[in-house]
């Protein structure tokens, strides 16, 4: 049988905001466990929580700017259920009333097509704190730090339909988040994760199979892995003749296999009432305008912009946009090298992306800035060097030698355009080798490639290599 | 001194007649005598209350003291104080010792009040008899064999036992005014939103009120101008300026409209109960208000929607006592579930655990729609009952309580007549109003107290109305006997 997937993603980001959600206590994360956890945060008798009203800020940006409804009234809830590191007895979370719903994303797909997924609600909520279970002697520690960091949970629609798909909408939505500074994105701390329902059907079949949720997945390869391996799992025990069990499932990223963590049977009954500590979050169309107007330029029209700008291919608009400050990079790049965009895409993506790999870096503190690769850029355009020693000069700029006229200068790469000069070493190399010009003329026209080498060889690569070749081609030929 | 009213005490201070520390020994030796009996108090705070009264002698000396300077009091056991163990009635805080003050707290120091200990009170101050306190039942002043009412009991009896001339209280659903009723003193709640709930330990958010006893509307006019104000810590608190409330006081009552519903004098109502009340009206009338029958036509319907709110609200509340971060801990749990099950249950007492589980049951999937739901929707009707009510008339009376003081332990296994006993307190909560109880006469030697609500933050006109009566009746004067 033809099985389709049926995928839906709850991504969960962590918002980029100084204080928590309900309480002042500072986000900043890696501080020494419970130190970052106030009497709001503790749980403690008596206290009470005060929305930080930057997280419905950030919220609403995130809502226009994947066209979605931002509610003019939203309400909080109490999800009740007991857990060591939830210090309340229940997580403060929007249930049937949240702050962002009924939009869409587009994401580009393999084939060069695009397609819309639709972004069923995002919500705001709490994060809980952190279990500890090394270190205890068979007990278990509790940092209570994470407790009450603002989270943004965005919920897509069953809209997708490959590990591929999901992987291209969690980098879109990851991207997303960044362009609009609500978010670090920082995977690695937590800040941007995902559980992924993935579920089965017939192909053609209109009702979703069951539904298994894989939990708290945190890169883009673990997405990758986990649903690949959940699509064999399930279509295996359909195959054989099993059911699906609707159960929440953990991704082992060592053994690359998804297992199971509990059933539905053992699932919650989360007891979800309005908060009455807090008071519903109303929202009005000038504050929602005010909000727009602070909107950044979004990738999807940063890339349609450099297409058009730059003649630039979709594929590589695609890649400079993916994030904000690259994007930035590359067009501060540009402009310095006067508007050479082309070039500039070539080098961003190619040379320095390399560099930076290599040594480790963010872009946003490249050893080499926008504005000196673009000085580099405008001597290649105006023939004072060739490509090839660029190269050379971009590696001592990254060592910090200078900027590209002064090392230029230094190393005296100036590349050699004087016609004459150029005939003069053509000559030479000529005269001394006559045996290769009879064997050139007796039709072995690879040739041709030995006396550039011997030329570029005598002027150390500055000749510039397209008048070497029209002068050789005139000598030889003639 | 004993006997004199916080206003009278504070212009002896401001007098110099004698010091605060000189008051706040006198209280704490009246605690010392007669609390043993009275069992009021949870813990009494000798060393710093004579502290705090030394600070307060040296501001009366400097000219910046206020109308609280110096003056003794004590806080139900609910509201928590840096340093000092915060109860709320139960064993599972008993080891509590509160790292922070609450706003409440917090004023009541700014003002100057000497806090001398904390009170007794119903278990998480759900109950009305202040039986199920982890500290065992306060006894009535009046009567030692009654309760004093609840769950603000040892608030109450304190006061009415002349041990400190005013107390903090919280008011759920009657928790001020029915012990105010039951102890023959004044026990005012405010609008829901005028005092701050933060450090207030909760109960049912949504229907938690602080307020205070004292022994006349003056004193809680004072008692109320330094309690109340908005507090950005409480998003529930309302950002509106607090009235002068002493400056109303002498207002008169020349053209007052009093609304009496119907359903507050009929069945169950005690006949000499509603007799006292009847007579307190006339003297109303004395004083220039007209009286008007109206009709509260959805109050059969308030004491179940509270006993759906309230418990459903308190399961999620008290699901922070876990014995994970701070009160009772089980001994050696065996894991996880083991150390929340035997800390709950041995933490709690019968009537939490009763309400934990009733509400617990209320907001479960697949009952949610049929009792919480439609028990918010009866608060909606409710309210509209009251703001139909107060179209027509300024305030509305009638008894606070259907009986005087009951015998500790006659309703103890009968909940659903304990839960009777605030059938005409509740419906306030439920809409959110402000109201008022001050002593009305007496019944077999018990005292009866008028219940007077107000519509939303007519907390002054509440206390004028006590003031002016008080004026032309002594039941609030009226001491316990053995605590004269």
């Amino acid at each position: 049988m033809e099985w389709e997937t049926v995928i839906g993603l709850e991504i969960h980001t962590q918002l980029a905001t100084k204080s928590k959600i309900f309480s002042a206590a500072s986000t900043t994360y890696g501080a020494e466990p419970n130190t970052q956890a106030c009497a709001v945060d503790l749980g403690l008798p008596g206290v009470l929580p005060v929305l930080n009203a930057e997280v419905v800020r950030m919220a609403a940006m995130f809502g226009l700017a994947t066209h979605s409804t931002v509610a003019p009234r939203s309400v909080f809830a109490r999800k009740n259920y007991f857990y060591p590191d939830l210090p309340k007895g229940y997580q403060i979370s929007q249930f049937e009333l949240p702050i962002v719903h009924d939009g869409h994303l587009d994401i580009d797909l393999e084939n060069g097509g695009s397609k819309r997924i639709g972004i069923t609600r995002a919500h705001l909520e709490e994060d809980a704190g952190k279990s500890l279970h090394e270190n205890f002697q068979g007990k278990t520690g509790i940092d209570l730090n994470r407790a009450g960091t603002p989270l943004l949970e965005i919920v897509s629609e069953p809209d997708i339909r490959s590990a591929k798909e999901a992987v291209a909408y969690m980098k879109k939505i990851h991207s997303l988040v960044r362009y609009l500074g609500i978010s670090d994105g920082n995977m690695q701390e937590g800040s941007f994760r995902c559980d992924a329902n993935v579920s089965m059907r017939p192909k053609g079949q209109a009702e979703f199979g069951t539904r298994a949720e894989i939990k708290n997945i945190n890169s883009f390869r673990f997405v990758e892995q986990a649903i690949n391996y959940e699509v064999q799992r399930q279509i295996m025990l359909l195959e054989s003749g099993g059911t699906v069990v609707q159960e929440t499932r953990l991704f082992d990223a060592d053994k690359h296999e998804t297992r199971s963590m509990r059933s539905k049977e053992e699932a919650n009954d989360y007891r979800y009432f309005p908060d009455p500590d807090l008071l519903p979050v109303e929202l009005d169309d000038a504050f929602i305008e005010a909000v727009r107007k602070t909107l950044p330029e979004l990738p999807d029209v940063r890339k349609a912009r450099l297409v058009s700008d730059h003649a630039l291919s979709e594929y590589d608009a695609g890649i400079l946009t993916a994030s904000r400050e690259l994007a930035d990079y590359f067009e501060a790049a540009a402009a310095a090298a006067g508007g050479a965009g082309k070039l500039a895409a070539n080098w961003v993506m190619g040379e320095l992306s390399g560099a930076l790999n290599r040594g480790n870096y963010d872009i946003t503190d490249s050893p080499v800035s926008a504005g000196t690769l673009g000085g580099l850029l405008q001597r290649i355009e105006d023939g004072t060097i060739s490509g090839k020693l660029a190269k050379q000069v971009f590696e001592a700029m990254w060592k910090g030698e200078g900027t590209a006229d002064e090392i230029i200068e230094q190393q005296g790469l100036k590349q050699i355009s004087d016609a004459g000069a150029i005939a003069g070493i053509i000559r030479e190399v000529l005269d001394n080798n006559p045996k290769q010009i009879e064997q050139y003329r007796g039709g072995q026209v690879k040739l041709f490639g030995f006396f550039v080498g011997q030329v570029m060889k005598a002027t150390q690569g500055k000749a510039n290599p397209k008048q070497v070749n029209e002068l050789l081609r005139k000598l030889l030929d003639s | 001194m004993h006997q004199k009213s916080l206003v009278e005490l504070a212009a002896d201070l401001q007098k110099g007649v004698y010091s605060s520390e000189e008051l706040t020994r006198a209280c704490l030796q009246r605690i010392s005598t007669h609390d043993e009996r009275l069992n009021s108090f949870v813990t009494v705070t000798a060393a710093q209350a004579l502290a705090a009264a030394q600070a307060a002698d040296g501001a009366l000396k400097a000219g910046t003291a206020g109308p609280l300077t110096g003056i003794p009091f004590a806080h139900k056991d609910i509201f928590c104080t840096r340093g000092v163990k915060t109860s709320c009635g139960s064993k599972m805080l008993d080891n509590f010792i509160s790292p922070y003050d609450a706003t409440v707290t917090e004023k009541l120091l700014e003002a100057g009040a000497v806090m001398v200990g904390k009170t007794n009170m119903d278990e998480f101050a759900m109950g009305s008899s202040n039986e199920t306190s982890f500290y065992g039942p306060v006894r009535n002043p009046w009567d030692e064999a009654t309760v004093p009412g609840g769950s603000s009991g040892g608030s109450a009896a304190a006061v009415a036992a002349r041990l400190v001339p005013a107390s903090t209280g919280t008011d759920t659903g009657g928790s001020i005014r029915q012990p105010a009723a039951l102890c023959g003193i004044t026990g005012l709640k405010p609008t829901y939103g005028r005092v701050s709930r933060y450090g207030m330990i909760a109960f049912a958010s949504s229907l938690d009120q602080g307020g205070a006893f004292t022994r006349s509307a003056a004193d809680a006019a004072v008692m109320l101008g330094a309690m109340a104000g908005f507090d950005p810590r409480d998003s529930t608190s309302v950002d509106r300026p607090v009235d002068d409330y002493v400056a109303q006081l002498n207002e008169p009552l020349q053209g007052l409209k009093i609304g009496l519903p119907k359903e507050y004098f009929g069945e169950g109502l005690d006949s000499a109960v509603g007799d006292a009340v009847a007579a307190a009206i006339d003297e109303f009338r004395k004083l220039g208000a007209t009286v008007v029958d109206i009709s509260l036509p959805n109050t059969h319907l308030s004491v179940p929607a509270y006993y759906v709110v309230a418990p459903a609200e308190c399961s999620s509340n008290l699901s922070r006592f876990d014995g994970v971060r701070f009160g009772h801990r089980a001994e050696n749990p065996q894991d996880l579930e083991d150390l929340y099950t035997r800390s709950r249950g041995e933490g709690f007492g019968e009537e939490v655990k009763r309400r934990i589980l009733v509400g617990t049951y209320a907001l479960s999937a697949g009952y949610y729609d049929a009792y919480y739901l439609k028990a918010q929707q009866v608060r909606r009707l409710i309210r509209d009952d009251f703001l139909q009510a107060f179209a027509q008339v300024d305030v509305i009376m009638g008894p606070t309580a259907p009986s005087v003081a009951f015998k500790l332990g006659e309703k103890a296994d009968d909940p659903v007549s304990m839960y009777l006993s605030d059938i005409y307190t509740i419906a306030v909560n439920l809409a959110g109003l402000p109201a008022l109880s001050i002593p009305a006469g007496f019944s077999n030697g018990l005292p009866v107290g008028l219940h007077v609500t107000g519509n939303y933050f007519q907390e002054a006109r509440l206390l004028n109305v006590g003031h002016q009566y008080q004026q032309v009746s002594d039941w609030h004067t009226r001491c316990p006997q053995g605590f004269e």
